[in-house]
């Protein structure tokens, strides 16, 4: 843990005890065996998922000591001792126990046969790959972890009852449910879609084809629309061969698809197989499932499918009760030199007096220490530099001309539109002063463009750096090189499309994400490349700076964010627990979270100090490819595939807001600058602007919605629609508001 | 193979693989070669799901061959390479053999490396900024109306909408907007013909576009083009054409967007109002109110007269050389003015005529010197027959202009006042104005009406005002352009005319009736001549003018051209005359 800063201690493993209803005889041992070695990347890494259990149930200790054995028998005594440290088992706990783990052990063995065929042929399998590289954990031990993973994970599905009376349960449990009373009705509709894809995925598995098919077709039709992209790609699924290394069910299986159905209509669906003797959909319901029970009423299918629509089902109200601290940080104090131009034309005598109230009623705000925010120092942040101070003067004095937005003042919006990017205009960011803008291209190339008549220079070579007077006053504007000065300038380093694009607030760095799985940090005063950060093996599909710089954080691919820290070649922190790709990574306000978008559907916070998940958002019905924060910090607004916004209170883990109008995927989100509008940018070439501030002062969070995390949204977005602006020809791929409140979008021409 | 037909998913078929692996020199037994090819389709298709992944990413809508590729590098194999060009590869298919294939044509690479033309390359990437809306209020024409609605076209439409632009534009790409082709009448006019096309096709609902042709339409009559500069050429033409347009859209497609008539009336009031700008434009303004009936003249033009006169009376009264070319304009002004007041008049008169029809007959005192005068004059004689036509319901303009024997009820009527007020103002031009009027009336305004209704209109009885409305715009803007010629017309004795009838009430009695005779009779066939001339010179869309052209000459062919010679007052047109004898073209050239 070389790379964990001074303030971040080593983080332990983590314990996030999952605490199921064990009354109802929930958890099978060969479940959880699957679920942990699918984790055991993580566990061996001591920064990974949230997911894995370290606990000292006996359950776990089994698991434990099997992943024991199998490092043993893989020669790797070292991990085998670092692992029995932390997990605090006896030395001697192995051999005792090394016959009844054989089974798990074998399992392993069969996963490395598979090895030479599975690495081919699982293009997609990995887990984590080497991703555990920066961590603790040798690679060797992950990679040879991956294999046995999926067997084992498989094997789940070995118990088989008689194929061909799948569709009898199936269709038994239709009826059923069918015929209770509505109110629980939709409660229990939930099962259906899991159900369904665990007992086709068992069809499949046990070679029974003909039935499998017969079985989709019968039933696929029921599913919800939204799991529709998910259904194509089961419906191509048809052979056992063909399910190793296959994405998705992975996804499915390595983790239990949680359902929030209320006690009521719980009772009433077992009280109905138990009757029945079902005990394929049992069993079923007990090993891949999760059901998250709630006293209190049953949900409306309205409730049900605003949250519904992610892979893995809800998120478990647990998941969503640790404590955020959303506030904002306290600003450092700055000497205020608080004159105007119009003030310096007065006496100078008059300065200092004015100075005081205006300074004071400036920091009275933010000298209120918010209840709701982190501690100063809950993690090191950089200590300003006298530009950063000077940078935030100016950002006071631009703010007092910001102009007030709302319902009746709209922003004026400048668009900037890429001509001749024929090489695929991928990403695009602004600095938080606009002064200059930045590209990311599909052909590797990094382009900067300067908005202001100020040209791009870069510094002199050594040489002619040695031959400036470093005491001159001016010596920052003296290593700049005339010569070099140009409107752009692009930086070659990338092998792949970047995907993802960032200044640093200090602009004097840029980071790049790519398809090449690096993420490279660009000098703005050299225009070289300065460090590739390598650690996602695979697309790293968005990369951004924190609020403070010095952190940034990465996401990809192989399904993990990681945190960085620029002076640091490996990740601070992984972020594991998505089960598909991370499309979209933003920071916090106060820099001490990290929100990520993914492709299975879900946005999680994680907190930056201990690496834990902190929120599940769930009731995106398409992959996520925006997120903003509300400048408070409290809200979280997301934009998806599924052309909605949704919108997240923090605090309380909650959706508080819909957002409907786009016709296609949402690739920008923005608040303006005191968190009045929200804009919203899209590949269907328009730029929406919608009134923030009403959405967020309509809610009702009592109490009891925060506990049951029930929502009931209304259906206003017609109202808060504030505007619908329309390019050309041009997706709008990046939304800016300037520091006085002007919206800046940016995008490609399209001709 | 049975359960093939359930799938609905493309399909590489067993076939195909034994093809294949015969083509690799294996036999295949046939269960292999079933298993493989389903397992070739879900690699596909797994293939093709990741690839989507690298699309979204790039925020892209059309999947590329480069992302195909990424996502078979990411699943270690190999790309396919030579299909990374961006357009799209054309699939043929070979009937007999019923084989499928992409067309891969030889690369003479002799030929290639030997180019004399050496392509450019692409142009630079670069960033440009716009400021697209305003406060959040988006000023949507700017970015172009044609182009936006391209964007939502099938193929078909889209094709269809080349084809147009490019036989409209040329081959010039960037003329799509008005403002961009100011300095040439030419695309002007052709893109107005092109306005009054789309307009008049049934099967196009403008909709929300209307707003948008006005405002085009609207830019060609008000707007100062650059090619008035030059008095050569004839933007007076366009502007006349415009307003008749302008007015046939509004009566056509008015009712699509609410308002529209005020908006109108209140940019053209704008432009009238407004002593800054050029002559030109007060024209474009005054005939486009003309256009739009004889209410808006009277709500709009009428009190705005006193005003307006005073700045048209200076440019008018300067005879100084430099103002040769203002004065000439100025005079179009002043015959638009005069048409349009003189219309409304007639109206005016008529609608009251038409709630008091037996008032009929009794004469104001007032102007019975030009009654009198007018009832001799050869125009007016044959009243009862515009009558008849009237009673066809063609368009009820015409009893106006037939109507000889209406002429005289304007004045028992309640509008004395306003006739006072324009009388002073013009003077026996008017009360000439008036007879002429009616008197060409007879004649000339019931062919373009008729010629409308052969057109489109189906007049029934009961759209009697609508064509009223509509037609009437036809006549008025054929006589605009020789109206204007005809008040100078007056100047050769005029500034005595002019002058005086507006100074001194006396002399107005004195000369109308010694310039009764000719101005009366020559101008309405003057205005036809023109008319025809402007109509048959470019749109074959107005032959009927043509052919009604031929027919007036025989009312009044002969006075115009004995006129003509009488003319070189006005115009120094003796040369032209000449020249183009026939044509006609020579009112026009001189000013």
């Amino acid at each position: 843990m070389a790379a964990v800063q001074g303030g971040m201690g080593d983080a332990d493993i983590k314990t996030d005890i999952k605490t199921e209803p064990s009354a109802d005889g929930f958890g099978n041992n060969n479940a959880n065996d699957g679920r942990v070695l699918s984790a055991s990347p993580g566990s061996s890494s001591s920064t990974g998922s949230n997911k894995q259990t370290a606990a000292v149930t006996p359950e776990d200790q089994q698991t434990l000591l099997a992943v024991l054995q199998f490092l043993k028998k893989n020669k790797l005594s070292e991990s085998v001792e670092i692992l029995r440290r932390e997990a605090g088992l006896p030395e001697n706990s192995l051999d005792p126990k090394a016959n009844e783990s054989a089974g798990a052990g074998s399992g392993g063995a069969a996963g490395i046969v598979d090895l030479e065929g599975g690495d081919a042929s699982s293009l997609l399998s990995r887990v984590t790959g080497s991703s555990s590289a920066g961590a603790q954990a040798p690679t060797k031990a992950a990679v040879a972890e991956d294999q046995p993973d999926v067997s084992v994970v498989l094997s789940a599905y070995s118990q088989q009852g008689d194929p061909t009376l799948y569709k009898v349960y199936y269709r038994d449990l239709k009826k059923f449910i069918e015929t209770v009373l509505d109110c629980h009705r939709a409660e229990l509709s939930q099962v259906f879609y899991p159900l369904f894809v665990h007992m086709y995925l068992e069809l499949v598995y046990n070679n029974h084809e003909s039935e499998a098919k017969a079985f989709f077709e019968k039933f696929s039709g029921d599913q919800e629309c939204y799991y529709e992209e998910d259904l194509r790609i089961l419906s191509g699924l048809t052979k056992k061969e063909h399910m190793r290394g296959n994405e998705t069910l992975l996804d499915f299986r390595t983790s239990k698809f949680v359902l929030r159905i209320s006690r009521d209509s719980y009772q009433l669906l077992k009280r109905h197989l138990q009757e029945r003797q079902n005990n394929q959909i049992w069993n079923i319901i007990q090993e891949h499932l999760y059901i998250d029970i709630f006293d209190g009423m049953p949900r409306s299918k309205s409730q049900i499918d605003a949250m519904s629509g992610s892979l893995a089902g809800e998120a478990k109200r647990e998941a969503n009760k640790t404590k955020v601290y959303y506030g904002l940080l306290k600003e450092p104090e700055i000497e205020l030199p608080l004159d105007d131009e119009d003030e310096e034309a007065e006496n100078e005598e008059g300065k200092p007096k004015k100075k005081k109230p205006k300074k004071d009623s400036v920091g009275s705000k933010s000298k209120k220490q918010d209840p709701n925010a982190p501690s100063q120092n809950r993690i090191p942040l950089p200590e300003l530099k006298d530009s950063d101070k000077l940078d935030k003067i100016m950002y006071m004095k631009e703010a007092t001309k910001r102009i007030r937005l709302g319902p009746d003042n709209l922003p004026s919006v400048c668009f900037y539109t890429f001509l001749n990017a024929y090489q695929g205009l991928t990403a695009v960011d602004l600095t938080d002063d606009s002064s200059l803008i930045a590209g990311g291209f599909a052909d590797s190339t990094v382009r900067v463009w300067s908005v202001t008549p100020k040209k791009l220079r870069k510094v002199k070579s050594a040489a002619d750096l040695n031959l400036i007077d470093k005491e001159s006053d001016d010596v920052l504007e003296r290593i700049m090189d005339e010569k070099t000065a140009s409107e752009s300038k692009i930086m070659y380093g990338h092998s792949g499309p970047v995907y993802g694009i960032s200044f640093s607030p200090d602009r004097n760095y840029l980071l790049s994400s790519s398809e090449d799985g690096t993420v490279r940090l660009w000098s703005l005063l050299t225009f070289t490349c300065l460090v590739a950060y390598k650690g996602h093996n695979y697309p790293v599909w968005d990369t951004q700076f924190s609020p403070y710089g010095y952190y940034f954080v990465s996401g990809g691919h192989d399904r993990v964010a990681r945190l960085w820290a620029t002076d640091h070649y490996q990740p601070l922190r992984i972020f594991s627990g998505h089960l598909a790709d991370i499309t979209c990574t933003r920071f916090h306000p106060n820099s001490n979270y990290v929100a990520t978008g993914s492709s299975d559907r879900t946005i999680r916070l994680w907190d930056v100090l201990s690496g834990n998940c902190v929120r599940i958002f769930t009731g995106h019905k398409g992959p996520i490819h925006s997120l903003a924060f509300s400048p408070n910090g409290k809200f979280l607004a997301s934009g998806a595939t599924d052309g909605r916004v949704l919108l997240w209170d923090i605090g309380h883990g909650l959706m508080v807001g819909e957002l409907k109008g786009h016709t296609d995927t949402i690739y920008s989100l923005r608040f303006s600058r005191d968190g009045e509008i929200l804009a919203s940018g899209s590949m269907d070439n328009t730029v929406r602007l919608w009134d923030a501030m009403k959405a967020f002062d309509d809610l009702e969070t009592d109490d009891f919605t925060a506990a049951t995390g029930h929502i009931h949204l209304q259906d206003n977005s017609q109202e808060l629609l504030l505007g619908t602006y329309t390019t050309k020809s041009t997706p709008v791929i990046h939304l800016h508001f300037t520091r006085r409140n002007l919206l800046l979008a940016a995008g490609a021409f399209n001709p | 193979m049975a359960d093939r037909e359930e799938r609905r998913f493309a399909e590489v078929s067993r076939e195909s693989v034994r093809l294949m692996a015969e083509g690799a020199g294996v036999e295949l037994g046939d269960d292999v070669a079933a298993l493989l090819a389903e397992d070739v389709c879900y690699r596909l298709r797994e293939a093709t799901q990741s690839s989507s992944q690298f699309m979204r990413h790039a925020k892209r809508r059309k999947l590329t061959v480069e992302d195909f590729n990424r996502a078979l590098r990411w699943s270690n194999v190999e790309a396919i390479c030579g299909y990374g060009a961006q357009d799209a590869l054309p699939f043929r298919s070979v009937k007999e053999g019923e084989l499928f294939f992409v067309e891969d044509r030889d690369v003479n690479l002799v030929e290639l490396a030997l180019a004399t033309n050496i392509p450019k390359g692409c142009a630079e990437t670069m960033v440009r900024v716009n400021v697209s809306y305003l406060d959040g209020k988006g000023n949507l024409e700017p970015q172009g109306t044609v182009p936006t609605a391209v964007q939502s076209l099938s193929d078909d439409l889209l094709k269809y909408y080349q084809q147009i632009t490019r036989a409209i534009l040329g081959e010039d790409p960037h003329l799509m907007k008005v403002k961009s082709v100011s300095h040439d009448l030419e695309q002007l006019n052709r893109l107005m013909h092109m306005v009054k096309s789309l307009v008049q096709n049934p099967y196009l609902y403008l909709g929300s576009y209307v707003r948008s042709l006005v405002s085009s339409v609207m830019y060609c009559i008000l707007e100062p083009l650059a090619a008035s500069i030059n008095p050569l050429n004839d933007h007076w033409t366009l502007r006349d054409y415009a307003a008749l347009l302008l007015s046939h859209i509004f009566w056509t497609h008015g009712d699509l967007v609410s308002g529209l008539y005020h908006q109108i009336l209140l940019s053209l009031q704008k432009v009238l109002s407004d002593p800054v700008r050029p002559l030109c434009s007060h024209y474009g303004a005054v005939v486009g109110l003309h256009a739009l009936g004889w209410k808006a003249v009277e709500r709009v033009l009428f009190p705005h007269l006193p005003a307006y006169w005073a700045n048209l009376q200076a440019v008018l009264d300067d005879y100084s050389v430099s103002n040769a070319q203002v004065k000439a304009d100025g005079h179009k002004v002043y015959g638009a003015i005069l048409v349009a007041v003189e219309r409304l008049l007639k109206m005016k008169a008529l609608s009251l005529s038409q709630s008091a029809e037996g008032q009929s007959g009794a004469h104001p005192g007032s102007v019975v010197g030009a009654v009198s005068y007018r009832v001799n004059s050869p125009g007016l004689s044959p009243p009862p027959e515009p009558l008849s036509e009237a009673a066809l319901g063609i368009a009820s303009h015409l009893q106006v202009g037939g109507a000889g024997c209406h002429w005289e009820e304007w004045t028992p009527v309640p509008l004395p006042a306003m006739y006072c007020e324009l009388y002073s103002f013009f003077g026996d031009s008017l009360a000439v104005r008036f007879s002429t009027g009616t008197g060409f009336g007879t004649h000339s305004p019931c062919t373009p009406s008729q010629l409308g209704d052969s057109r489109k209109e189906p007049p029934g009885p009961a759209s009697n005002l609508d064509t009223t409305r509509k037609m009437p715009q036809l006549t008025a803007n054929l006589n605009i352009s020789p109206r204007q010629d005809g008040s100078p017309r007056t100047d050769p004795p005029p500034p005595t005319t002019r002058g005086a009838p507006r100074s001194a009430g006396l002399s107005r009695e004195v000369f109308p009736k010694a310039r009764f005779t000719s101005p009366q009779t020559t101008p309405p066939a003057f205005s036809f001549l023109i008319g025809g001339r402007q109509m048959g010179q470019r749109c074959q869309g107005r032959r009927p003018f043509q052919t009604m052209f031929a027919t007036t000459p025989p009312v009044s062919a002969i006075p115009p051209r004995t006129y003509a010679h009488k003319l070189p007052v006005i115009g120094r047109v003796g040369k032209p005359v000449r020249r183009w004898t026939c044509s006609h073209y020579s009112l026009h050239l001189p000013l």
